[in-house]
């Protein structure tokens, strides 16, 4: 048992944070690059892609570096610590995952060889008006004439899905035979973007007999692996928010130590310094239990990374409340403002957490099994 | 990162759960499992039982009976003996004063005290808190004047947890009320049956007697009774509370009640409610674990991890609210606190109101929750 880096994790860490710091050294700059089509920094993105962080998830056949899931957290986390809008969550870990597990040793070759080079980017369309959180599709249908597939429907929101090439979209089989994987060019769709909370995009995806082909075996019922990418996604999420809960920790430490009212630092309040705290400790209980998780993906236990999924989930979901609302209130009205960093942020851990999963989703689930056990292991 | 144990922690984890079902009665186990109160026999009996195999005091020097174990290791022993329903042994013993003679001690000292310490043949109380020196220990009043090669002690000492039972009593006493008020304390060694020592239990809310008041007028102290030097009871004070960095959270013990309450709860368990909150618990409590996990996986001897204060703040916080859980699925069988075993009212009801007001004692002890937001404020965020 061992909840450290090794020395190549750590480089990958230092490597990417020095990255991103030129780019998003300055909260201003992230700001600038949202309002601005496609909404993330393409430089960076060709930087990420030269560095193999986008293909960090996937095999050297396929063009990728075949690392493992602590380096992809270690990537996320970063990633959230300055708030990036870049589409790696999205696209590399979720839709890269999705056509990683099901797709033909040639759709692997070329879509996952195109994203690693940063040549193209992916969106997964996988939820419906109203849906939540399902792997089953039910907003797209998929239907077939002479082994020609075409999808109709909506699927709303497409997380990264207005700047997307290529969209990996789930859709309802014909029959009732299931849930399909399906690959659609974003010019055969109509679509239309828009931004989130946290200003990252996402779009709403109109499918009207669109053309699309399927990831893997055509027909085939897909979704017991739609859920494990989901989970994996959901993980992966996670790191992504403990990196900014960290950040936002770290900003309210400081702001306590310079803001001075009544002649004094704010620090002298203990009412204040009391609440830091428990922040703290909301923080570090997260951090356990997002390692946890992303080591539990290395087991290769398809239950044990969905309940380690929804435990992270409901972990994240209650210090992400905690904490990013706290970090507004102990800053007071500065942190209102959209030129701050830290509401930004508690608007990128809300974002996070209703794309992915929020709370309630999570406990839900974990109350329906709670009599299947007599307590929880966290050693196995 | 990895998160299975190595297959010698594995092992060991193994062994410890075969001995600590093995070892101790069945019936001591139950009474702790089931949330009873155990006796002074009882406690006696289980030491003495892990002290034969080595169990008891695996943290001390190897000398005195130590085993050497990483910190990993003192945590599954720790996890596994509260899984068991096997009583940790006597904290005053195990845990204070124990590892403060080997520290400090001398020669003779540990000679004449620490294997009796270890087998519990002596019960030690701890004469820290006075009714003026709580949180604020450093203000403690009570006296120690030096009488030729004695000490002559007055003053009174409060919450001695389980001092009824004391066959000795460790004391921080001012030796010296010019200096600056830290600086004046020492650590005194009180044989409990020295004359002008009287215990006064205190009753609690729960009905217990579990603390009491120890009063000293006019005890004569022999001066070799002195641990460390005369002004050194704060330094001897600080590490007695400071040096744990394994067994700060009761997780196995509230894990285990939690799945008791499961247990009990029955049918109870259909409400929706019910379950979220759960699951809820669940979920908090193994982030503690965790937690503690990363806490004894990564710290190296010296200063504790500072996450111990989380574990300590977080951890008495689910400890009562897994008690607050069981009150409430209790509901009016909890009404039958002093009824007597013949209560057709369950058990389980009937010790959920006593048990949920005396755990309200486990975020004021060893250092309340408030002194660990402090430690949490200043130390780790420096503030």
């Amino acid at each position: 048992m061992d909840f450290t880096y090794d020395d190549e994790q750590q480089a990958l860490r230092e490597a990417v944070r020095g990255l991103l710091a030129t780019t998003y050294a300055d909260h201003d700059r992230r700001r600038r690059t949202v309002a601005e089509d496609p909404g993330f920094d393409r430089d960076l993105w060709g930087r990420l892609a030269e560095m193999g962080i986008l293909g960090l998830p996937f095999s050297e056949d396929h063009g990728g570096v075949g690392a493992g899931p602590v380096e992809i957290a270690i990537v996320c986390q970063e990633l959230g610590r300055v708030l990036a809008p870049e589409p790696f969550l999205a696209g590399v870990v979720h839709a890269g995952g999705l056509v990683a597990a099901l797709g033909s040793p040639e759709q692997k070759a070329d879509l996952l060889g195109r994203l690693s080079a940063g040549e193209i980017v992916l969106a997964v369309a996988d939820t419906c008006p109203g849906g939540r959180w399902a792997a089953q599709a039910d907003g797209v249908r998929a239907s077939v004439s002479d082994a020609t597939w075409t999808l109709d429907g909506v699927a709303d929101p497409v997380v990264g899905g207005d700047a997307a090439d290529v969209l990996i979209v789930t859709a309802a089989l014909p029959d009732d035979a299931g849930t399909g994987v399906f690959v659609v060019a974003a010019a055969d769709v109509v679509r239309t973007g828009y931004a989130a909370a946290d200003l990252t995009r996402a779009a709403s995806v109109r499918f009207d007999g669109s053309a699309a082909t399927p990831l893997g075996e055509p027909g085939r019922d897909l979704t017991p692996s739609i859920a494990t990418i989901s989970d994996l996604t959901r993980i992966m999420g996670a790191n992504q928010a403990l990196g900014v809960m960290q950040s936002q920790v770290r900003a309210t430490t400081d702001y306590l130590k310079s803001r001075k009212q009544f002649g004094v630092t704010l620090n002298t309040f203990q009412s204040l310094t009391f609440r830091a705290a428990d922040m703290y400790v909301s923080l570090e209980l997260a951090h356990s239990m997002v390692d946890f998780a992303t080591m539990t993906i290395g087991g290769g236990d398809r239950e044990a990374v969905a309940d380690a999924a929804d435990r992270v989930g409901l972990q994240i979901a209650r210090a992400g409340r905690h904490i990013g609302q706290e970090a507004i209130q102990l800053h007071g009205g500065i942190a209102m403002t959209a030129e701050y960093a830290v509401g930004v942020g508690t608007a990128h851990l809300e974002v996070l957490d209703q794309w992915l999963g929020n709370g309630h989703h999570h406990l839900s689930r974990l109350a329906g099994r709670v009599t299947d056990h007599d307590l929880v292991e966290a050693l196995s | 990162m990895q998160l299975e144990l190595t297959p010698s922690d594995a092992a060991f984890r193994d062994r410890m759960r075969e001995a600590f079902t093995t070892l101790v009665p069945q019936e001591i186990r139950d009474t702790v499992l089931e949330g009873r109160h155990l006796t002074r026999d009882q406690i006696v009996e289980s030491q003495r039982a892990l002290n034969a195999e080595g169990l008891a005091v695996p943290h001390w020097p190897s000398e005195w009976g130590g085993q050497d174990w990483t910190d990993l290791q003192r945590h599954l022993w720790h996890e596994e003996m509260q899984r068991a329903g096997v009583p940790i042994p006597l904290a005053f013993n195990a845990s204070m004063i124990g590892p403060v003679i080997a520290q400090f001690g001398t020669e003779e000292q540990k000679k004449r005290f620490l294997p009796d310490t270890a087998n519990l043949d002596i019960w030690w109380s701890q004469g820290f808190s006075e009714p003026d020196a709580g949180s604020d220990l450093a203000s403690l009043r009570t006296s120690a004047v030096r009488d030729g090669d004695d000490w002559v002690v007055n003053g009174q000492k409060t919450w001695t947890t389980l001092g009824q039972h004391g066959d000795w009593i460790f004391t921080l006493v001012r030796t010296d009320p010019e200096v600056k008020k830290q600086a004046g304390i020492s650590m005194l060694l009180i044989d409990m049956t020295t004359p002008g020592v009287e215990v006064r239990p205190i009753e609690l809310i729960d009905g217990g007697h579990e603390v009491n008041e120890v009063w000293f007028s006019d005890v004569r102290v022999p001066g070799d009774l002195l641990v460390g030097d005369t002004g050194e009871g704060w330094t001897i004070a600080k590490f007695l509370l400071g040096n744990e960095r394994v067994g700060v959270a009761p997780v196995g013990a509230t894990k285990r009640a939690l799945a008791t309450v499961k247990a009990d709860a029955g049918e109870l368990m259909d409400d929706p409610i019910v379950r979220a909150r759960v699951a809820e618990l669940e979920n908090d409590l193994l982030a503690l674990e965790l937690t503690a996990l990363r806490v004894v996986a990564h710290s190296s001897d010296g200063a504790p991890h500072p996450a111990s204060s989380v574990l300590k703040l977080r951890g008495t916080e689910l400890q009562q609210a897994v008690s607050e859980l069981a009150l409430d699925l209790a509901g009016p069988g909890s009404l039958g606190a002093r009824a007597g075993d013949d209560s057709p009212l369950a058990g389980w009801a009937r010790r959920s109101a006593p048990t949920y007001l005396n755990l309200r004692k486990a975020s004021i002890y060893g250092g309340s929750n408030e002194i660990q937001r402090q430690i949490i404020s200043r130390t780790i965020l420096g503030l």
